[in-house]
């Protein structure tokens, strides 16, 4: 670790909360109503969908128009696929796309997983890319704004039946949000050399007199919102270890901003809407401390290289001139910092998009975009679900304060009774239920073993990473995995299906449950939920249910691993 | 859930509309007017003929052209296309070796280069830098650390038989630092830097 790295990460945090404070006045002026200059736009379109832009919704009604507009786009895209021979727009003249694959990917997108069993470069056309990916970039993030927004009015009503509407929400999340920053990242993408048309693959005639096929489309579109939305969905196979959907350092940072800042201001914002700034500001600390772990972390472990290739000549000191480190499946524009920075800040939200190949990071280095993935995606999280993830873990917390001084544990004013605890509790059993249930059933079927790439603890690692990072929704992965299959396809989906759906349901019925409670003025006996202790507390709830939960399972993959190669075990 | 259908449908066709067509054909257009050689993937023309993009690795083996990283990178076996082969800087089908870093298979083949690198280096000072060894993320790497050119100035500047010191300061020339000096890692082109070369000190081939 050297101190150019270190700067890097300071000026990351920096640029990161210094955009997410004025973010988040924005956000909360949007979805109280207050800002919406678009307003007869909005209503046009609405009406033209034949929604009611004032008819406000039962949390139960939110939810299925929630599911029936998701399950329409898994549709839609499955079509897509299944027919993007035939359609326009195809001058790399792809095949209809496998049925198993395509729904994969369907689901996949839909979930806001973007997970990629396949290399978009060489599988997907130009329309499938463009009408499939991008849209469901888009509506997948304002899936998961309109929950988080249903919940905060959960928390800021009082005795009343509904949660506003669903396909309101969603359009001005897009409207308002998502398509305005899209537009202005893309066009900056562009201009530091990401490209973005329609045309052939280029073919060019190398120095050396090869052949050299360029692959390239409207990637500078899809990139962009595949940060800013938490998706994760690349246009190369390489995602964004590909020079042309990153090719600088500024595209990086601007890449890694992009990916944390909605989720970051809705923190912010989340503060603002039930009239406590400090409430906002708490959940902030709590998750920049755990973030700033993770990146120490993976950014020391990776700086110590890889042990088992000392004594052979190789220049592994990290500097200003050398890359270091271990830079299998790294950029050197990137180095060791900034692979590091982004592969914590794309697992600590629901990204997954990636800058160097995780598969290839060391046996501790490798594990932090695991945990943070398997805490349950709340160091910020996704766009939208972060935060509700992150609120659940807060029920929890004061149910557990609540028992340790005997009081009726009560959040932001609303008492946390048995429903909601229950319905909380729920949230967080699905994690392991999934990870380990269909993890477990991977490592024990011929299907599931035939996917990894490594012998060894490293091969474990690569089927939990792939089975965490379906039920967090995140996409990255350790593509050693060929995960192409049917077994993968079909068993990563359900996993996608229920760490998605079977989390925003209960969540929706919490909402629903606290709107209609009163709001109880606080009083001595109130537990804070700002402030250290707070802090201290919610860190150590996610920390342990986590820990409890996943520490076997990782003490048999990357720990071990990292035992055995200090030892000079190799496989 | 009918009543559900109807809007979401409509939506979704809208949204269809609006984020998967207008938005990226409008983009595409803006691109292509204000940026046209970033949104045409940064090609350059030698002569007349595309030589390659700036942004994208190409293999260079020849002992007169600084070497690129190495590249992990397949493609379909012509003979069995659900197999793959080897086929190093393939801009059609980006990706990485993947290789866990106890593979044996891994360290092994790293050790050789590090050799490999030695041999074909042999007035180079110190360890191989490890980006010259070990493949890149995307296979494409466009760049290498100022050190690995560094590392085989010695070698280019015999081939060429040019005087090291002005291939050093080629090299420095086409160095890129950290923006604002503070953000990224300085990187060296090896495709503009082997162009600035055969310009300055060509070679039949």
């Amino acid at each position: 670790m050297i101190a150019t790295g270190i700067l890097q990460i300071i000026l990351y945090f920096v640029l990161l909360i210094g955009l997410a404070v004025p973010m988040g006045r924005y956000l909360a002026g949007v979805y109280e109503g207050k800002i919406a200059f678009l307003a007869p736009v909005e209503r046009g379109i609405l009406r033209l969908c034949f929604v009611d832009p004032d008819q406000e919704q039962h949390w139960t009604v939110y939810a299925l128009a929630c599911l029936v507009f998701n399950l329409v786009g898994i549709f839609a895209l499955y079509a897509l696929m299944r027919f993007q021979a035939d359609l326009p727009f195809n001058p790399a003249g792809q095949t209809a796309v496998a049925p198993d694959l395509a729904f994969n990917t369907a689901v996949s997108f839909a979930t806001n997983t973007n997970w990629q069993n396949y290399g978009g470069e060489s599988t997907m056309s130009t329309l499938t890319q463009m009408l499939g990916m991008t849209v469901h970039n888009f509506t997948s993030a304002a899936t998961g704004m309109a929950v988080l927004v249903a919940l905060i009015r959960g928390f800021t009503r009082r005795q009343v039946r509904t949660l506003g509407n669903f396909y309101v929400d969603a359009l001005r999340s897009i409207l308002y949000v998502l398509l305005p920053m899209a537009v202005v990242m893309a066009l900056f993408l562009v201009w530091q050399g990401v490209p973005q048309n329609l045309g052939d693959y280029t073919e060019a005639t190398t120095l050396e007199g090869a052949k050299q096929l360029i692959a390239q489309g409207p990637v500078a579109s899809q990139v962009a919102i595949k940060h800013l939305g938490t998706n994760g969905g690349g246009f190369f196979n390489a995602n964004s270890a590909h020079p042309f959907e990153n090719p600088t350092a500024l595209t990086n940072l601007a890449q890694m901003v992009g990916q944390v800042l909605i989720s970051a201001a809705f923190v912010f914002a989340f503060g603002r809407m039930v009239g406590d700034p400090r409430q906002g500001r708490a959940l902030v600390i709590a998750m920049s401390v755990m973030l700033t772990v993770g990146i120490g972390v993976c950014y020391w472990a990776e700086s110590q290289g890889n042990p088992a290739l000392n004594g052979a000549g190789i220049d592994m000191v990290t500097s200003v001139t050398n890359s270091g480190g271990n830079m299998e499946g790294k950029e050197v524009r990137f180095g060791i910092a900034n692979s590091a920075l982004f592969a914590a800040t794309t697992t600590g939200t629901s990204n997954g998009a990636v800058n160097a190949m995780h598969d290839s990071f060391t046996p501790i280095g490798g594990m932090v975009p695991l945990v943070n993935i398997m805490l349950g995606e709340v160091v910020f999280g996704g766009v939208g679900v972060g935060l509700h993830g992150m609120i659940i873990f807060v029920i929890v917390t004061v149910f557990i304060a609540g028992l340790m001084v005997g009081r009726t544990p009560e959040y932001l004013g609303k008492k946390m009774e048995a429903r909601e605890v229950k319905f909380a509790v729920l949230c967080i059993l699905i994690f392991p239920l999934s990870i380990l249930g269909l993890g477990g059933a991977a490592m024990v079927l011929p299907a599931g073993l035939a996917g990894m790439s490594a012998a060894g603890p490293h091969g474990l690692t690569e089927v939990l990473y792939a089975y965490t990072s379906a039920t967090g929704n995140n996409g990255s992965a350790f593509a050693g995995l060929s995960g192409n299959t049917p077994w993968y396809n079909s068993s990563l989906a359900v996993a996608m299906l229920i760490g998605r759906y079977l989390v925003i349901v209960p969540t929706l019925a919490i909402a629903g449950s606290l709107a209609a409670k009163k709001i109880v003025p606080p009083s001595a006996g109130t537990f804070p939920t700002y402030g250290s202790l707070f802090i201290i507390l919610l860190i150590a709830v996610i920390v342990v249910i986590g820990g409890l939960t996943f520490f076997p399972v990782l003490a048999l993959g990357p720990i071990v691993e990292h035992l055995m190669l200090a030892a000079g075990t190799l496989f | 859930m009918i009543k559900q259908l109807i809007p979401s449908v409509l939506l979704t066709i809208f949204l269809m509309a609006l984020t998967g067509l207008a938005y990226p054909l409008a983009v595409t257009k803006i691109a292509q007017t204000v940026f046209p050689t970033q949104a045409n993937g940064s090609l350059v023309e030698r002569n007349g003929t595309v030589v390659g993009s700036e942004r994208i690795a190409q293999g260079f083996d020849r002992p007169d052209y600084f070497h690129p990283r190495p590249s992990a990178t397949t493609a379909a076996d012509p003979n069995d296309p659900t197999k793959t082969v080897p086929a190093p800087y393939n801009a059609a089908n980006s990706g990485g070796s993947n290789a866990a870093p106890t593979s044996k298979a891994f360290v092994d083949a790293t050790r050789d280069a590090a050799a490999k690198a030695h041999a074909d280096n042999p007035k180079a000072h110190g360890g191989v830098p490890v980006d010259l060894v070990t493949a890149s993320g995307s296979g494409l790497d466009p760049d290498i650390s100022p050190e690995a050119a560094e590392f085989q100035v010695a070698r280019v500047a015999q081939a060429r038989h040019a005087p090291e010191a002005e291939v050093r300061a080629l090299v420095a020339a086409q160095t890129a630092g950290p923006v604002f000096g503070m953000i990224g890692e300085p990187v060296v082109n090896v495709l503009n830097l082997n162009l600035a070369l055969d310009q300055r000190w060509p070679i039949a081939h």
